[in-house]
């Protein structure tokens, strides 16, 4: 048996956290979950309090809550914590942690599935830092939050599959949706690939929305500025080639504009283990993963967003995958140890442990959702829209001009634009900015190096090399 | 062809360009990456004269303080002389800072321990005393040496000052014994001289030219907070310091240097320790960095860091950068090893070399920073 406390320790409670954490607990594994939320859930699960306590709502939503439910019986669910670091440790995994009283926690396991998701990636236009012009996954937060958006009248722009839940989510909270802005090739609503993402009802639920709130859905459209004077009045809607050029413009008044680019996978707690990456096919840096879901390093698993953005069905059965991949390696360690102390010779480690039509589904999913990546690429010409003044990073109020001046002085690639520049430096770390400042590098987005992945007090940090509270004790 | 070729553009090749520009050279800097993408964007920028033992490195940092004075006038980065606040724990410590301080010959205040408080309101309760160095400076270091590479480029000549980035030096061109160039990923570059100005990597460099330099990495991390009203003053660092700087110990040295920067971040740093070049990140390393700084500001406890980054200092088996030409190596001049000061140290090392490239009388004795000071590389 391994000392250590947990078998594994998942970071993550969305649909591949919780869905690899019950995987293993059901297969006897002592299992923690560390999430930064107040539950469970992740990006597309995230709910109110009152859905938990009355369910009977989505039905996906209730399959996912008793899921949830079971875990909790399971395992030892860290929510409210976040996760500012990860190391190896004697042979095992360290999972730093902040306590939502702001105290020290490390969990440690001798593995740990990394499950963290995704953020928005942001492609910064002028006006992009207007009050009323949310990022795709802010306004998702916001509906599934309080939902202040009725009445508003709102613009839905960028590219990928999500706009129309964005969009029909919007008018569903009673906001007036002026339309959808497709920057891609025009498929049309019909043929529009988020109904084949999974079950046709929830997509076709959304084409249906927003053609009941009569919401038009325009392809080679973007949004290439926001005015307003201290809040959002009005954006610039172009018409734009492929290469995202401006074509020609007008001027639509809006209040409200919600801004989708895909998702930036969040890797830094594999990076920082030393996991191997590659560039996933919309070229986002994102951890190579064996079919099993193991990472490069031994003992480190990954499913969902970090592996490759793919929706959540996708990363619920990557989930599921590495939960008995993880359990299937754990029986076999055990094994091992038990033979190597009677004598025995040991066998190498388990496979992969999976049912084959699970790891079927997932090959279908993945191969979907690479062809949904490079349907929904973003060009190049985005660059044209920006003017000297345009903010590129927002935390640190870095204007497009002194990217440029940086450049001029010698930095040839992000981390000098950076260190030149600052974009980056400042409470988000480059999330948020970090995509636009590649691409005005000219280079593909490079893994990111956040060591303190999340703030920790500095009166915490202090303490996290001598806080007792779940120690690497043998086991029982 | 060039008059001297610099290899690297760190804040010491910025300014080996900068003074040799300006005193008529024609130049060109060459790195295997962008500007500043070497320890000179891992580190800090303190310019210190505070932390040094009398001698050569105290003369050469007292050089470098006034030269940055007046680079500050002509370049455009920021450069902040606050002052630097040495603090001890106990009263025997106080002594021997005070004891250092006199030694030093170096303008500074001896601070009662009652009057701390008026210089940094919120230092910790106890404190036996200090010593403030108004010299003391900061620079922002990635800026000062990209500026002054466009300094050198402007303002001296035409052209005189050419920077080639992405460009690896690979062998040097010899004529003879004598070092005429380089040999690069991209082709030769001659030049009448070359300036191995290349950091941590100085010991590599040298050795592609068969020459003996005993440059090891340093390892050091450092700590960002968000951003905050402005809290602290000067440079605020425990007397511990002090002997870090000078310990051979290969072992865990921290002794947290903390201040505030223009950007509103308290700067935390740095640690000492000698790992060769592993880029895993340490949590004790950092906790105890947050624990020195609580305990010098209590303040600080509730403030959360939001970064970390670390860097390698070149780091010579004395203490003392590498400075002037090769013996062994005709026509190689090394500007590299300057350990956590190389910042501070640059001006002052840049404005040596062009002396000894000219041939001009230098303004202080070069002989202490010979590079064939250090017995040879047993076989
Ligand atoms: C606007 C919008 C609409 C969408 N619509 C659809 C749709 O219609 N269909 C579809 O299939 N998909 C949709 N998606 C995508 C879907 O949300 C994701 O594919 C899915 O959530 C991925 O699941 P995951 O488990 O990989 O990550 P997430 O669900 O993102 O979960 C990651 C979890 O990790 C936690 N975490 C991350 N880092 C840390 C840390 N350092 N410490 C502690 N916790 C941490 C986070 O708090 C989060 O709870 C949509 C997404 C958005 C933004
Ligand atoms: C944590 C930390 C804190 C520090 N704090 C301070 C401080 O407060 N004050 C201070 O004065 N100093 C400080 N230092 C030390 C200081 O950063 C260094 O001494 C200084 O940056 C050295 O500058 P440099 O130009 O010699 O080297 P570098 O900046 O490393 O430049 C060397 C350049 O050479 C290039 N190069 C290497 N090999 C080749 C090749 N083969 N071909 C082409 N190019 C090559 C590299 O790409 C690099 O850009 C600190 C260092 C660390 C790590």
């Amino acid at each position: 048996m391994s000392g250590f406390r947990h078998d594994l320790v998942v970071v993550g409670g969305g649909p591949a956290g919780v869905a690899g954490a019950l995987t293993a607990a059901l297969a006897g594994l002592r299992v923690a979950l560390v999430d930064s939320s107040a539950r469970l859930g992740g990006q597309y699960f995230r709910h109110s309090r009152a859905a938990q306590d009355a369910p009977g709502g989505a039905p996906e939503l209730d399959g996912f809550l008793r899921r949830g439910r079971a875990l909790a019986e399971r395992a030892d669910l860290l929510l409210g914590h976040r996760v500012w670091h990860v190391s190896r440790e004697d042979g095992g995994l360290a999972v730093h942690c902040v306590t939502p009283d702001e105290q020290p926690l490390t969990v440690r396991g001798a593995r740990l599935l990394i499950a963290t998701g995704a953020h928005d990636r942001v492609v910064p236009f002028p006006g992009w830092d207007l009050p009323g012009v949310l990022t795709a996954g802010g306004a998702q937060a916001l509906l599934k939050g309080s939902g202040v958006l009725a009445g508003r009248r709102a613009v839905v722009a960028g590219t990928g599959p999500f706009l129309l839940p964005v969009a029909a989510g919007l008018a569903g909270a009673g906001a007036d949706v002026l339309a959808v802005y497709e920057a891609a090739r025009g498929l049309g609503l019909a043929r529009h690939p988020v109904l084949a993402l999974g079950k046709a009802g929830e997509a076709a639920g959304y084409a249906l929305a927003l053609a009941r709130h009569r919401v038009p859905y325009l392809t080679r459209r973007a949004v290439v500025a926001a005015h307003g004077d201290g809040a959002l009045e009005a954006v610039t809607v172009a018409r734009i080639d492929a290469g995202w050029n401006v074509v020609d413009t007008r001027v639509v008044e809006c209040d409200t504009l919600a801004v989708g680019h895909g998702f930036v996978p969040q890797i830094e707690l594999g990076v920082e283990l030393g996991c191997g990456t590659r560039a996933d096919a919309d070229g986002s840096p994102v951890l190579v993963v064996d079919a099993a879901q193991r990472t490069t390093v031994p003992g480190v698993w990954a499913a969902g967003e970090p592996t490759g953005v793919g929706g959540w069905r996708l990363a619920e059965v990557e989930g599921r995958v590495a939960g008995h991949a993880v359990a299937a390696e754990h029986r076999a360690s055990t094994r091992a140890s038990t033979r190597a102390s009677t004598g025995a010779p040991a066998v190498s480690g388990g496979g992969h442990g999976a049912p084959r039509a699970l790891l079927a589904r997932r090959r279908g999913m993945r191969a979907f959702a690479e062809a949904l990546q490079r349907a929904y690429p973003v060009a190049p010409g985005w660059q044209g829209w920006l003017r000297d003044d345009t903010l590129v990073c927002r935390c640190e109020e870095v204007p497009v001009s002194r990217v440029r001046e940086a450049q001029r002085l010698g930095a040839t690639d992000a981390r000098s634009i950076k260190l030149l520049a600052r974009p980056g430096m400042g409470w988000c770390q480059g999330r948020i900015c970090g995509y636009a400042v590649s691409c005005l590098a000219g280079e593909e987005p490079r893994p990111p190096k956040r060591p303190i992945a999340q703030p920790i007090t500095l009166g915490a940090l202090a303490r996290s090399t001598d806080e007792p509270t779940t120690p690497n004790t043998p086991d029982e | 062809m060039s008059d001297v070729i610099v290899v690297g553009a760190g804040m010491v090749g910025a300014a080996c360009a900068y003074y040799a520009a300006r005193a008529g050279l024609d130049v060109t800097v060459v790195d295997r990456g962008p500007v500043a993408g070497g320890t000179t964007g891992a580190g800090e920028g303190n310019v210190l004269v505070s932390d040094k033992e009398p001698g050569p490195e105290l003369e050469l940092a007292l050089l470098s303080n006034r030269l940055w004075h007046s680079l500050a006038e002509a370049g455009d980065f920021e450069f902040e002389p606050k002052g630097g606040l040495v603090v001890a724990e106990t009263e025997e410590v106080q002594r021997a800072l005070v004891g250092l301080a006199g030694k030093q010959g170096v303008e500074h205040a001896v601070v009662a321990a009652s009057e701390l408080r008026d210089l940094e309101p919120h230092l910790a309760e106890g404190l036996a005393g200090g010593v403030l160095y108004p010299q003391d400076a900061q620079v922002q270091p990635m800026l000062a040496a990209a500026r002054l590479l466009e300094l050198g480029a402007r303002s001296y000549g035409h052209g005189a000052l050419r920077l080639r980035l992405g460009v690896t030096v690979t062998g040097f061109v010899r004529s003879g014994d004598r070092v005429t160039g380089v040999r690069t990923s991209q082709g030769d570059i001659l030049g009448g001289a070359v300036v191995n100005a290349s950091g941590t990597w100085g010991g590599e460099v040298a050795a592609l030219a068969g020459v003996h330099l005993p440059i090891l990495p340093r390892r050091g991390f450092i700590l960002v907070t968000e951003p905050l009203p402005p809290m602290i003053r000067h440079k605020v660092y425990t007397a511990a310091y002090v002997t870090n700087v000078a310990s051979d110990s290969a072992g865990l040295e921290t002794s947290a240097v903390v201040e505030s920067t223009q950007a509103g971040t308290v700067l935390i740093g740095a640690s000492r320790e000698r790992v060769g070049f592993d880029r895993t990140t340490s949590v004790p390393v950092l906790a105890r960095l947050a624990a020195q700084a609580v305990a010098l500001f209590p303040a600080l406890r509730d403030v959360r860091a939001i970064r970390s980054y670390h860097g390698f200092r070149p780091y010579c088996p004395d203490h003392l950068p590498v400075i002037g030409p090769d013996p062994r190596a005709p026509g190689l001049y090394h500007a590299c090893g300057h350990e956590g000061a190389g910042i501070g140290l640059a001006p002052a090392t840049g404005h040596l070399m062009a002396q000894l490239l000219t041939g001009a009388a230098p303004d202080l004795d070069p002989q202490p920073f010979r590079p064939d000071r250090f017995p040879e590389e047993p076989q």
